[in-house]
Parts: C-alpha cells; sequence; structure tokens
C-alpha cells in the first residue's frame, strides 16, 4: 500500500509543539466544525462570529466566561493530574458532584461560624468527599487491577443517582423543606457564600482559587520528590517498581489528589454560584467531559489547564447564552469533541514528522 | 394474562439486553483486532438519531421503513468508527482518550443532540417503531411464549449473529488471522496478514453493531428521541466484553444479566414493591463496577484475558 506521505519518528521534541498543537487543534476543530455547520444548512462565519462577542469582547461576556470557566478549571486540573500519570480517571464529573455534596453539607450545617472558617470548611468537605470518592475507583485499581475507565464512569452515574436521592427522591438534610412542587435543594447560609472580587470586572473566588491549586501542582510536579516519582511511574512503570516507589499506592494518592482538586470545584460551584446543591443543573452541565477536553488540550500542563478552561469557558457561555432556535443546542458539546479530536490527532505531530513518501531515497542517493 | 414474576423479567432481560448485546458484540470485533474503541456510547446515539430521522422522513410499507433505518443508523455509525480507525490505526495516537473524542464529540451533549435539534427528531415519536413480534402465534404459549416468541426482529437477528460471530471468530480462517492480529500483529504481518485492513475492518463491523444496538434504543425501547437516551449502555457495554472474555456467547449471557437488572427496577415499580427507585437504578452501575473487580483480580484475568496487544497501536518500522 502506497501513501503519498509518511510518518517519522520524531528523536526530539521541539519546544514550540507545546503552543502550536493546541493552536492548531483549535483551528482544525474549529474548520471541521464549520463543514458540519454548513452542511446543516447554518452559516458558519456568524455562528462562530457571534460566539467570540457573546464570550470575549466586553468585560460583561467575560464575566459570564470567568463563571463557565471555574468548573471546567478544576475539572481540566483533575484529568490532566490522572493522565499525566498514566491513569485515565473519567470521574471527573461524580468527584465533582460529591464535592458539591459535601460542601453545600458545610455550608448549610456551619451557619453561624465566621465567613473565613465557613468558606475553608466548605473547601475541606469537598475535597475530603471527592478526594474520598476518587479514591473509591483508585484503590480497586490498585488492588484488583480494574480497569479505571470504566469504573470512574459507572461512579459518575452513581453520583448522578445520588444526587437525584438527596434532592428528588427523599427528605434528606440537602432538601430544602420549604421547596414544594419541584423539589430543589437547601441555600446555603449566606455567610457561606464566597466572595466575588471587583477588579474592573467580576472575578469569583473559586477561579482565583483554581489558579492557587494550578500553581500547587505545578510546583509539586516539578520542584517535588512526589513528582519526579510520579513521572517515573508513568513513563517507565516497571522501573518505579525496581528502584521501590510504592506504585499501588501512589495510584491511590494521586485518584484522591485528583478527585480532591474536582471537588473543589464542586465547593466553588455551591459557594460561588448556585448556593445550593442543585442536583439538574450539576448532571445537565457536564464539567467533568468538558474537562477532559480542557485537560488534553493544555498537555497537561497545569497552568496550561487554567488559560484552556477559560477559552473553553467561553465557548460553554456563549452556549448558554446563544441557544435558541438558529443556535441547536449540542453544537458547543459537538465543537467540544471536535477540539478533542483534533488535539489527539495533534499528537501525531509531537511524536513524528510528516514527511513525502520518496523523500528520504532522494536523499540516500545525492 | 398475568405472567409470573419470572417470565416477566426473562422476557425484559432479554429485551434490555439485546442492544447491548449489538453494542459489545461490536466492541468484541475491534478488541479481537486490538482496536480499543471507547466511543461506543457515542455511536450508539449517533446511529439512534440517523435511524429516528429516517423512520421519521421515509415513506414506504413498515419493514421497509424500519430495514432502512436499521442499515442507517448502523452506516451513520459505523462512519463515527472509521474515524476512530483513522486515528487509532493509521494515525496511532493513544486509543483510550481517541474513543474518549468519540463520545463526547457524538454523544449526548454533542452532535447526536445538535442533529436532533437541526433536524427536530425530539418533537415526534418514531413514526414506523420496531415492533415485537409475534413469533408463529406462540407468543402466548405459556411461559415460553413471552420469554422467546415476543421479541423484535432485532432479538432474532442477534441469536444468528451470536452463532456466525463464534463460528466466525473459532473455526474460521479469518477469524484465526483477526485474533493474530490482535494477540501479535508483528508475527501476523509476518505472516503476510494485512494488519491495517483487519483492524479497520473490525473496527467499522463494532460501528455498524453499535449502530444497530443504538437504533434499537430509539426505535424500540422507547420509541421517541430523547438527548443522550442510552444512558450509559455503551459503557456497559464495554464492561461486558470484559464480562465475556471476549466470547461472542458468554457476552450474550452477560447482555441478559444486565438487562434483567435494568428491567428490574420498571418490573418492582409496577408491582408496587417498595424499594427506593434511585437504588434500582444504580444497580446496573454497581453491578459492573462488582463483576468487574471479580473478573479483573485473580485467575480469570489470566486465563481467559485480553487480547494481547489490545490499545497498542502497531508500527511496522518498530520491530
Amino acid at each position: 500500500m502506497k501513501s503519498p506521505v509518511r510518518l517519522e519518528r520524531r528523536l526530539t521534541q521541539p519546544k514550540s509543539l507545546n503552543w502550536l498543537v493546541p493552536v492548531l487543534s483549535v483551528v482544525g476543530a474549529l474548520f471541521i466544525g464549520a463543514i458540519v455547520l454548513m452542511l446543516t444548512g447554518k452559516n458558519p462565519i456568524s455562528t462562530y462570529h457571534r460566539i467570540l462577542t457573546t464570550a470575549f469582547t466586553s468585560f460583561d461576556s467575560l464575566e459570564g466566561t470567568l463563571r463557565s470557566a471555574t468548573p471546567l478549571a478544576f475539572t481540566g486540573l483533575c484529568a490532566a493530574i490522572t493522565f499525566r500519570s498514566g491513569i485515565i480517571n473519567i470521574g471527573g464529573e461524580g468527584q465533582f458532584f460529591m464535592g458539591a455534596v459535601g460542601a453545600s453539607l458545610a455550608g448549610i450545617a456551619m451557619g453561624g461560624q465566621p465567613k473565613t472558617i465557613i468558606i475553608i470548611g466548605m473547601i475541606l468537605t469537598g475535597m475530603v468527599f471527592g478526594g474520598g470518592y476518587a479514591a473509591i475507583a483508585g484503590g480497586l485499581k490498585a488492588k484488583f487491577n480494574t480497569n479505571e475507565i470504566i469504573i470512574t464512569l459507572m461512579m459518575n452515574y452513581i453520583a448522578g443517582i445520588i444526587l437525584d436521592y438527596l434532592i428528588f427522591d427523599s427528605n434528606s438534610y440537602w432538601r430544602d423543606p420549604k421547596s414544594f412542587g419541584f423539589p430543589s435543594g437547601k441555600p446555603i447560609v449566606d455567610a457561606a457564600r464566597w466572595p466575588i472580587f471587583h477588579l474592573g470586572m467580576d472575578i469569583p473566588f473559586g477561579f482565583v482559587l483554581a489558579i492557587v491549586v494550578g500553581a500547587v501542582l505545578w510546583f509539586m510536579y516539578s520542584r517535588t520528590r512526589f513528582g519526579f516519582e510520579m513521572s517515573v511511574i508513568s513513563d517507565a512503570p516497571a522501573a518505579a517498581r525496581y528502584v521501590g516507589i510504592r506504585t499501588r499506592w501512589k495510584i491511590v494518592v494521586v485518584m484522591g489528589l485528583a478527585g480532591a482538586v474536582a471537588g473543589i470545584g464542586g465547593a466553588s460551584d455551591v459557594g460561588n454560584f448556585r448556593h445550593i446543591l442543585d442536583a439538574k443543573g450539576l448532571q445537565l452541565a457536564g464539567y467533568g467531559y468538558t474537562g477532559i477536553v480542557v485537560a488534553a488540550l493544555a498537555r497537561y500542563n497545569p497552568f496550561g489547564a487554567i488559560f484552556v478552561a477559560v477559552l473553553i469557558g467561553g465557548l460553554t457561555n456563549a452556549g448558554y447564552a446563544l441557544q435558541g432556535p438558529d443556535f441547536p443546542s449540542g453544537l458547543v458539546g459537538t465543537l467540544q469533541g471536535l477540539i478533542l479530536f483534533t488535539a489527539v490527532a495533534g499528537e501525531v505531530l509531537t511524536r513524528y514528522r510528516i514527511r513525502r513518501a520518496g523523500h528520504e531515497a532522494m536523499a540516500v542517493t545525492a | 394474562m398475568n405472567h409470573n414474576l419470572f417470565v416477566i423479567m426473562a422476557a425484559s432481560a432479554i429485551f434490555y439486553g439485546t442492544p447491548l448485546f449489538f453494542a459489545a458484540l461490536g466492541e468484541l470485533f475491534a478488541e479481537r483486532s486490538g482496536v480499543l474503541n471507547l466511543g461506543v456510547e457515542g455511536m450508539m446515539l449517533i446511529g439512534g438519531v440517523t435511524a429516528s430521522w429516517t423512520s421519521q422522513h421515509l415513506s414506504g410499507t413498515s419493514w421497509f421503513v424500519v430495514l432502512v433505518s436499521i442499515l442507517v443508523g448502523a452506516g451513520s455509525a459505523g462512519l463515527v468508527a472509521l474515524l476512530h480507525a483513522f486515528l487509532a490505526v493509521t494515525l496511532r495516537v493513544n486509543q483510550t482518550v481517541a474513543g474518549l473524542a468519540i463520545t463526547i464529540f457524538a454523544g449526548g451533549l454533542g452532535l447526536s443532540s445538535y442533529f436532533a435539534s437541526v433536524w427536530g427528531v425530539a418533537a415526534r415519536p418514531a413514526t414506523h417503531p420496531i415492533r415485537i413480534l409475534d413469533v408463529a402465534g406462540l407468543a402466548d404459549a405459556p411461559i415460553v411464549g413471552p420469554i422467546l416468541f415476543h421479541q423484535t426482529i432485532l432479538t432474532y437477528f442477534s441469536w444468528v449473529l451470536v452463532v456466525v460471530a463464534s463460528i466466525y471468530l473459532f473455526r474460521s480462517r479469518i477469524g484465526l488471522q483477526l485474533r493474530a492480529v490482535g494477540e501479535s500483529p508483528q508475527t501476523a504481518d509476518a505472516m503476510g496478514i494485512n494488519v491495517v485492513k483487519y483492524r479497520y475492518i473490525h473496527t467499522v463491523i463494532g460501528g455498524l453493531l453499535a449502530g444497530i444496538g443504538g437504533t434499537y434504543y430509539s426505535l424500540t425501547v422507547i420509541p421517541t428521541w430523547v438527548d443522550g437516551m442510552t444512558k450509559g449502555a455503551g459503557w456497559i457495554a464495554i464492561a461486558l466484553v470484559i464480562f465475556g472474555f471476549w466470547r461472542p456467547d458468554l457476552t450474550l449471557v452477560g447482555a441478559y444479566l444486565f438487562g434483567a437488572f435494568q428491567s428490574l427496577s420498571l418490573i418492582l415499580k409496577a408491582r408496587n414493591v417498595h424499594i427506593n427507585g434511585d437504588i434500582l437504578n444504580a444497580m446496573p452501575f454497581g453491578m459492573t463496577i462488582i463483576i468487574l473487580v471479580v473478573v479483573s483480580g485473580g485467575w480469570a484475568n489470566r486465563r481467559l484475558g485480553a487480547p494481547a496487544s489490545l490499545g497498542i497501536p502497531y508500527e511496522r518500522e518498530e520491530r
């Protein structure tokens, strides 16, 4: 079989690919998206123009974008932590839900305490709930070598059912007893609401927290023994075992850490934005799955994840704002999926250079 | 007619297990060739929405419309699978992430929902649902009637398929070569087998079957389109392949077991049994976890394990 091009393995990876591949991915995804739009009778240029103006071109629109970016930054970091360790945690969704469950518990039960204490309490319970939930999947993988992809996915569905149970199908502590007709979550106390900083535009505390978490993770991966051991485990698992790194235990720790980060995201959802445990809203949002797109496009880099979260957050924000007859639902998800596609396909550029077939033969004869 | 609980359970286990089996058998073929495709959920939904649209817009006799709808559903999911094959086999990217990309791209929040809203599929029920048959007038026969003779045409097709697939995999030359490709593509290549061709073909077969599974959801189970209506069936199908040790017959057994779990909540609700509905809804997912734990640890995995080069791209130059 003769192909006009061939893939040749790269011996070194040029640094420029770290930003070139994501940029090309987004451009490629928008191009394929434009074809889909045209095939279904929509005008791609006006659609993209509306997304751009709705998401990025004014302070008002940027505020909405940061709001959408905050949960994605946390789920993106959650996916990045595990993916770069070679563990495929799809459970950011469920871990985010559980974080919201924990944080709303604290936000309701700690009424009467000082604001700072309540917020710290919400972050910590969010971390414990999200991290604990993820650690179950990590423990099963470490002990029984179960496929973490399927386990975390099943646990996402179970977490969704837990939300349904707490709000719709029981008289739980989380359900608002005053909500007749359509049940809803009990509001957290006023002091538990997270601050929003006014610096020309509204910046939610949760977003600042995501940047801090990103910085801590970056430090951990590049400057500590733990980070070094993690990269050995992902690059050479056998070598890691020979030098005495406790690989099984690390799987549980990494999963727990990732879940804790997603859990803070869930806490920010309750503290900064919704102020209740919103069973329906959380399940419709799909933060966890979008977080995987964020992580892949950021090439699993913590700071990159924050930046990409803003980009994808803008897309999500535009999707909410524009949804209507000429902006079909599913378009944003389709574009996000396409971005993940092109990001994965772009992986090829980092590992291979693309050559015209026959090129090499000529070089030899010359 | 008042059937006892066992009969209803068995009949609905088969009814709800059939789409799981189609999707799982498709994944089994892809995995036997060494390609892991986590895009099953997305492929099922694309198959479901395109079949639904076809059923609404085609005129003709009912069986003709149903047949074409199934073929369209299978074909469109097959195209999505072709995309996965291109990424996984030709570009040799990480198959796990590529499969996730398929599900996010095509899934409940993605292209299938986009198509549904652009085409207005959700607005009306399927005009030609796949009907439950009364085979040879035996549907009312005691016990076996409702279980075996009161199913859709796709269930009977799946019974043919499980036999054909088993013979194909374990008794035919092509099946032997397919397994060789999945176990050791290097050896297969040395024997003169076209690894790329085998992987492409079987990944696409996987897509076709997932599409039929999706069609079953949108034209039979609830013959109206709902975004994300497969609700995780694609993922359960992937787990079923592991549960069935990559064998069609055991996969069928697993599919019916999960069909039984899925139907249990409906049956008990109808009988006013007071068990919390959420616990029953969570059961298929919880059972998947338990079963994976059981088959992953210990002897089972070592003896009847996965194809040895599952998920590993084949690069000829690196032999």
